[in-house]
This record gives structure tokens, C-alpha cells and sequence, in this order.
């Protein structure tokens, strides 16, 4: 089989990426290959699914229609088993061969499995969370054993999702963690203590500076979890959370270029010409890092996927680079962050900060050299992205940085002129 | 949105040396998205009273008014989980769906004018100024006496209602 493009992943990379490329080429012929089993779902969503807040049909970002009208071959539940760069061809599990003119690679991560003594004997009760099939036979295991209690090793962005729609199944969770405070990466100690408080007021418990170092089964069930503190939980369902790596496995065996994730330029693509990458598993450009990052969040992996596009379609146009940024709610406090929230050198920032514990209210702003590199905003999040403007457009906020914390913040605290350059222009353009 | 009246790009362009501060801009928008359209019983709670698409901002002399964008490059359209928030084919403006947001405020996060707001009074969800997509005209520049908000067109001429 040929194809123009060949897209492997089905995820939002790949839909931006199918988007764009037919804002160019109308005709081409575009091809995806998806090792899951399902038209479209927006994975973000597999925590409100598992809490029962949306069904399976409602996680679809794009309509069912999408994909012919767009003129695209889906294929689904099948792996790429291989891929030929100099015959530019990817071959499948089962054998078949798609010859590919352009290809973009959005795989998207895989969960990191940490060495844990025993835990190749456990054949039940031992999952992760990052795929829809995953979620469904987590919510079979639960109902067909009817489980009460659950482990969850990771107090990160997924573990602590995935806790969240435990909760909401009405189930207790201990969560295990092993820095000192939960979304070590995402916050500060103040901000996550407010959460930690916030959990700990539901059915959760958090042990912290603590991992599992052994797992035991019974009949091939997990039975018991043994922590380094020496403590021994009775579980019969582990959830392992402890981060996502961008999953590298098809392109190990290539000659693209690889770091932490796949190398790509201001372009989005990769050491081969005729191949893009986009997504989790890439590494590209960071707005505010002065260097190349995976950001593994749905944000970055639409407009890479969508800049691949048009570049595999002809049209030549850049990435800019992203920061990372994130909105969690979680058991009913919201959060926004952005960027650099919690600087390992912070006499090298200027640090502004807010709090109000009983309200679980916190807001934090981290300027260099009088600009905005991140903040923090947590139970009040009405408003937070004209941060997000002001770190893409490194403005200078000393003339208005008493304001930055003030209840009334908004775009009347800017410089007249530029919010009047805001107010009547385009609107957001790249 | 079964009866778009509007099928032509179209925006609204901010003038704060005009705004009086009246907010008559907020009152009209929230009575324009109400079931009955009708100011007091918008107002005098026969059914929860809407969200305005509007943020007000006043502080001193200085007030003005301000919606959404509809920007080009719309960032809250790429931070959307659910595909709720979409670009309307044939005006080009940014739409929101409710029935589709799950209230997960990516959008709040990443629109840079922070003109998006979370709307509790039913289920969650965000909620934002559509440029009253089933009216002929916005409520907001209809009623403006100052003419201190405006609405032109692609080419930025002016179109008044007729």
C-alpha cells in the first residue's frame, strides 16, 4: 500500500497534523495507524471516564465523521512493527507494508515501570493509566472483585488523576510517593501541602519519602505491598503512576536522532527529511528554557502536530515553542500553573506570593529580570491567562508589579498602549 | 445554534476612551443569552440568570469592556480536551459547545486576554462571548450609548445596525 502521509498515532498530534495538512493539500492521501481500538478519545479524559463523569462516547474530540471526511485511512488496532527509513516504508504486526511519502511520528509516552522485587509474578490487580483499554479493564477488575481500597505508587499528574477518579468510584486510595510532597514537578511545597490537606479531607492518604520495594502475590494476585519505611500495606489492586517517558521503541533501530525523546527542528522535523515528530515523545524547542524539551501535554502536542502539517504538506511555517503549563482540578480545587514554578536557585528570582490556606487559595508569581517565567494559581483561577501572555511576550512588568496579586488583576493593570494594541488588533496570532 | 443569523467574519474592536463604565454592555449580553430575552425575567430569577460574555474591568477613570477575540491563531481552541471549543466554518469564530466541556478550564489557562469564565450554575463548564452568533447584531454594541465597543467587519470597516 502508498500513502502521501502516513500518521502513526491517533491521538491529538495526529488530528492537528491530519487538520492542517488539509488546509494545504486537499487531496493527498492521508493514512493513520493506531494501535488502539477505538475511532478518536481524547486521553486526558480516561480520569473522568474512570470517575464516571463522561462516557466512552463523549471522550471523542472529534466527531466520528472526522476522519472520512478529512479522506483519511484509519487503521486501527494494529502496531507498527517496523519502520524502513531509506525505503521510507513501515512495516506492520502481521506484515503488511505502507509505502509513505511524509511521516510523522506521534506515539505519544509509555508509563516507567521502577524495579520493584516480585513483581513479574503478579499476574492480576497490577495496573497503569494512561490508555483507554487500560481504564476499562481497571473499572472491570474493580467491579468483578469488588475492590475498596487501592494503591497508587506516584503522587505525579497521572497518579494523582487517577486517584481522583477513584474517589469519585466512591473507593479509599494510599498513595505512595517518594519526593517529600505531592506534584513535586507541577508545584511548590506551599501549593501542594493546600492539595495534600484537600485530599487527606477525602479518603486518601499520602505516604511521602517513602516507595514500594517488594510486592508479594497470592494465586497470582497482588496481595501485599512492602515499603522502604519497612511498612506492609494489604492491597489487592496497584496502580502504577510514577511518570511517562516518551516511547522511543519504533525509531531505537533508526538512524533518527534521538535525546530524551526524538530530536526535531524549528520545524518539527527530524535528522530525516521527509519525517516529522510531534507530540509526548518529541523533544523541541522550549519557550522558556533557552533549550529543547519534552512537554508532555495536550497544548504542545496539537500545535507541533498541526506545524508538522503544514510542513509535511508544503507549507512552510515555524515553531515557536511552547512552556509547560497545566489545569488540575482535583478534588474540587482548582489549579493553573505555568512554566517555572518552583526555581531550585530562588534567590537568582524574584518571588511574589499569596495565601489563604482556609480557602485553599494560593497564587505565586516568579519573575527574572522584572519578567514573568511562571506562576502558580490555585483555588481562584479565573483570569490566569493573561500570565500566560505576558510570559510569551516577556514583557516588562515593573511598572505594574504591585498589581500582579491584586483581586482586580486584569488587563487594565497593563500599559495603556499595549492593552490597546491587545484590545484592537487580530487577536491571538502566531 | 440551529438559527445563525450572521454567516460573515465579524469583531468587535474596544474603544476605553469612550467607556462610561455604565455597564449596560453586561446587563444587555446577559439578557441577550437568556431563555426569554427578556430583561427582568432574565434578571428577577425565573430561571438561573446566564453568564455574561463579558469581563468588565474598571479602576479610577479608566473602564472599558472586553470579550473574546476570536483570535486567528486561538489558543484556547488547541488547549481543549473535548473539541467543545471549535472555530465556525463559516464566520470563523470561536464557538463553544457546552454539552461537550467537562469544566477542565484548559482553555481559561490558555487564552491570553483571560476573557474565558467558568460557569458553575449548572453543570461545570466554561463560557465565553459567542458575538451573539443568533442575533443579528451583539447585544453589547447594540447598546452601547457611547459607542465605546463597535463591531466591524474583516476588512475593519465599521457595520452599524441597520
Amino acid at each position: 500500500m502508498k500513502t502521501k502521509y502516513l500518521i502513526i498515532g491517533n491521538s491529538v498530534a495526529g488530528v492537528y497534523c491530519i487538520e492542517a495538512i488539509r488546509e494545504v493539500d486537499r487531496k493527498g492521501r492521508i493514512t493513520v495507524v493506531s494501535d488502539e481500538n477505538i475511532i478518536n478519545y481524547s486521553r486526558p479524559l480516561i480520569s473522568y471516564y474512570l470517575g464516571g463523569r463522561v462516557t466512552k462516547e463523549e471522550m471523542a474530540f472529534r466527531d466520528k465523521e472526522f476522519y472520512q471526511e478529512n479522506g483519511v485511512q484509519l487503521i486501527l488496532n494494529r502496531k507498527v512493527a517496523k519502520l524502513l527509513v531509506e525505503e521510507k516504508k513501515v512495516e506492520l504486526s502481521g506484515g503488511e507494508e505502507i509505502e509513505f511519502e511524509k511521516l510523522l511520528i506521534s506515539c505519544g509516552g509509555e508509563p516507567i515501570l521502577p524495579p520493584i522485587e516480585g513483581i513479574e509474578k503478579v499476574k492480576e490487580g497490577l495496573f497503569t493509566f494512561t490508555r483507554l483499554e487500560e481504564v476499562d479493564r481497571l473499572i472491570d477488575y474493580i467491579q468483578a472483585n469488588k475492590i475498596e481500597e487501592v494503591t497508587v505508587l506516584g503522587a505525579g499528574l497521572i497518579g494523582l488523576k487517577c486517584t481522583e477518579g477513584l474517589l469519585e468510584r466512591g473507593l479509599r486510595v494510599n498513595i505512595i510517593e517518594l519526593a517529600d510532597r505531592i506534584l513535586a514537578n507541577t508545584f511548590d511545597q506551599e501549593a501542594s501541602l493546600i492539595l495534600e490537606n484537600a485530599l487527606s479531607r477525602k479518603n486518601c492518604q499520602v505516604r511521602k519519602e517513602d516507595t514500594i520495594v517488594r510486592v508479594e502475590e497470592k494465586k497470582g494476585r497482588i496481595n501485599k505491598v512492602i515499603l522502604r519505611s519497612g511498612e506492609t500495606l494489604s492491597t489487592s489492586l496497584l496502580v502504577i503512576a510514577v511518570g511517562v517517558r516518551p516511547s522511543l521503541g519504533l525509531v531505537e533501530s533508526t538512524p533518527i536522532r534521538c535525546n530524551r525523546g526524538v530530536l526535531v527542528n524549528d520545524f518539527m522535523q527530524t535528522n530525516i527529511k521527509n519525517i516529522y515528530a510531534a507530540g509526548d515523545m518529541t523533544e523541541a524547542k522550549d519557550f522558556l528554557l533557552q533549550k529543547k524539551s519534552v512537554i508532555a501535554i495536550w497544548p504542545t502536542a496539537a500545535r507541533q502536530g498541526k506545524i508538522a502539517g503544514y510542513n509535511m504538506a508544503g507549507k512552510k511555517k515555524r515553531y515557536n515553542g511552547l512552556f509547560i503549563m497545566n489545569s488540575v482540578e482535583l478534588v474540587g480545587v482548582p489549579t493553573i500553573s505555568f512554566g517555572i514554578t518552583n526555581p531550585p536557585d530562588p534567590e537568582n528570582f524574584e518571588i511574589l506570593s499569596r495565601k489563604n490556606e482556609e480557602e485553599n487559595y494560593y497564587r505565586k508569581i516568579i519573575l527574572k529580570d522584572n519578567k514573568i517565567v511562571g506562576a502558580i494559581f490555585m483555588g481562584k483561577i479565573e483570569r490566569a491567562g493573561i500570565f500566560s501572555g505576558l510570559i510569551r511576550e516577556k514583557l516588562d512588568v515593573s511598572s505594574f508589579k504591585d498589581d500582579l496579586l491584586s483581586d482586580d488583576f486584569g488587563l487594565l493593570v497593563l500599559p495603556a498602549e499595549y492593552r490597546k494594541h491587545m484590545v484592537k488588533g487580530e487577536g491571538f496570532t502566531e | 445554534m440551529s438559527d445563525k443569523k450572521v454567516n460573515k467574519p465579524r469583531r468587535i474592536i474596544i474603544r476605553e476612551e469612550y467607556c462610561m463604565g455604565c455597564r449596560l454592555c453586561e446587563v444587555w449580553c446577559i439578557v441577550a443569552h437568556s431563555k426569554s430575552k427578556d430583561i427582568i425575567k432574565a434578571y428577577k430569577g425565573q430561571e438561573p440568570r446566564p453568564v455574561s460574555g463579558i469581563y468588565f474591568e474598571e479602576r479610577g477613570a479608566v473602564s472599558f469592556t472586553l470579550q473574546c477575540r476570536h483570535c486567528e491563531d486561538a489558543p484556547c481552541l488547541e488547549a481543549c480536551l473535548t473539541g467543545a471549543m471549535y472555530r465556525d466554518k463559516k464566520t470563523g469564530m470561536v464557538l463553544h459547545n457546552k454539552d461537550k466541556c467537562v469544566g477542565c478550564w484548559m482553555c481559561i489557562m490558555a487564552c491570553p486576554y483571560g476573557v474565558i469564565k467558568p460557569d458553575f450554575k449548572k453543570k461545570k463548564v466554561a463560557s465565553k462571548c459567542d458575538l451573539c452568533i443568533e442575533l443579528e447584531f451583539p447585544a453589547c454594541v447594540e447598546h452601547c450609548p457611547n459607542e465605546a465597543i463597535i463591531l466591524v467587519d474583516k476588512e475593519g470597516e465599521r457595520i452599524d445596525k441597520e
